[in-house]
């Protein structure tokens, strides 16, 4: 049976444990899996624009020996003619191995998933599901930290149109001992069904506030997210607010020692370049881990070897 | 009393909310069909005050339960054979309804593929939430 990953719930804790470990081990041993996709075809089929997650795919398979193809907007595909993404997944499916799909309309992956014979990955569906980056921000959390529980985890900056942000929620609310600091402008806060839907029913502690200095002496995760000045309803709130959700050194002195900084990238301005240099910031390093767990996606999807056994969800 | 003749084999929807049984007609499709079918609207009840009843003659497999478990699953839907009620079917919410409501998010899939049928699944029984397959979108009836 064909194997589909478009929601990072579709994994269990045990199933991205495995997951994890085997990206741990790419890591550790890239030669030993330099070749374990040789002759494997994955095809990147981004129907807009996304540098990083589509290179990070594609020297993802590179790297494990296998080949791409694929087209980078819908503007050079049959998308343009009109074609659907079912047919358009019938054709590919005759091409390549796997496949990883970006779509700005939400749900796309799940049709492409419903016609395609080979294994489908969501690499981002509009405002949806983003499910490789969840998991390259739990890999980074354990990698970095030794393990995903007991950790006080700030998110900061657009919490309300944050796809990132929503969906790390939702998959770390699975791990013990996890407690959230939502800080952001009241515009830009965390909305109620996340609250109401997600963190009251699994009787996770969360404090909500709008400064980032208030925060920063607890944190042992800081996951920083723009604010756009789009955002906000005028030009003084955005004014008064803006500096508060950028990242510099002055409010990294209010940090713990072993604070972690992660951010999806690409930053703007919301992360000062003088914090770059702190061995706190891992963002860089969480782009890195973004290749690592896509590997092992596709090892693990495609069953080769070198993939850690493991019963992936229907 | 209005009065309405019996039927030799068929199904009696009953305790439909008043005024909910030409929507309910509609949208179960009755209207494509050539069997006969009574509406009795405002009738009187106990239970309710005031009533919708639907009559529809022949067999069960002409109407859709996941529809109308979706639209009111208090409605008592009774099968008729020999002008006997022999069984009253209990109506539950549906797991998944397809292409009784239609996802409005614009950032759907379905708003450019129309040929998609629009999928809905119960995301929770006690606010009776249905979610779009596709984007999860929460359903709003308004």
């Amino acid at each position: 049976m064909i194997k589909h990953v478009l929601s990072p719930l579709d994994f269990s804790v045990q199933e991205l444990e495995d997951l994890m470990d085997l990206a741990n081990d790419i890591e550790k041993y890239p030669d030993k899996y330099a070749h374990a996709c040789a002759g494997k075809q994955l095809a990147t089929l981004f129907y807009e624009p996304s540098t990083r997650t589509r290179l990070s795919f594609e020297s993802a398979m590179l790297s494990l020996g296998g080949n791409v193809l694929g087209f980078a907007s819908a503007d050079s595909s049959s998308a343009a003619k009109g074609e659907s993404v079912s047919d358009t997944i019938r054709v590919i499916s005759c091409y390549a191995d796997i496949c990883a799909m970006r779509h700005p309309k939400e749900g796309a992956p799940l049709v492409a998933s419903m016609k395609s014979s080979i294994p489908v990955i969501n690499a981002g569906d509009g405002g949806h599901q983003h499910p490789t980056q969840t998991m390259t921000d739990l890999l980074s959390i354990r990698s970095l930290k030794g393990s995903i529980s007991n950790m006080t985890v700030g998110l900061c900056g657009d919490l309300k149109f944050g796809r990132t942000v929503h969906s790390l929620i939702n998959a770390l609310v699975r791990y013990p001992g996890i407690n959230f600091v939502l800080i952001s402008p009241p515009e830009l806060r965390v909305p109620d069904y996340i609250i109401d839907d997600v963190l009251k029913p699994n009787n996770v502690p969360y404090t909500e506030c709008t400064e980032l200095e208030e925060a920063m002496p607890k944190l042992d995760i800081l996951y920083m997210t723009r604010v756009q000045k789009e955002r906000f309803f005028n030009e003084e709130e955005y004014l008064r607010m803006k500096d508060s959700y950028i990242l510099d050194r002055a409010k990294m002195e209010l940090a713990k020692k072993d604070m972690l900084v992660l951010h999806p990238l690409p930053r703007v301005n919301e992360i000062s370049v003088e914090v770059d240099d702190d061995p706190r910031a891992a963002y860089f390093k969480q782009a890195q881990y973004g290749k690592y767990i896509r590997m092992a996606l596709i090892l693990t999807l495609l069953r080769l070897s070198g993939a850690v056994p493991m019963e992936l969800p229907s | 009393m209005l009065n309405v003749g019996g039927m030799e084999e068929g199904i009696v929807l009953d305790h439909i909310r008043a005024g909910k049984s030409l929507k309910i007609y509609y949208l179960l499709g009755l209207d494509k069909l050539d069997c006969e079918v009574a509406m009795i609207k405002n009738a009187h009840s106990n239970k309710m005050g005031r009533k919708d009843i639907l009559k529809i003659e022949g067999g069960l497999d002409r109407v859709n339960l996941d529809v109308l478990g979706y639209l009111d699953h208090k409605i008592t839907v009774n099968i008729i054979k020999n002008n006997q009620i022999v069984e009253k079917k209990k109506l539950s919410m549906p797991k998944k309804i397809t292409n009784v409501i239609f996802c409005k998010n614009p950032r759907c899939i379905t708003s450019i593929e129309q040929e998609l049928p629009h999928v809905f699944y119960l995301a929770d029984e006690k606010t009776k939430t249905y979610r779009c397959m596709y984007c999860d979108e929460k359903y709003k009836k308004n």
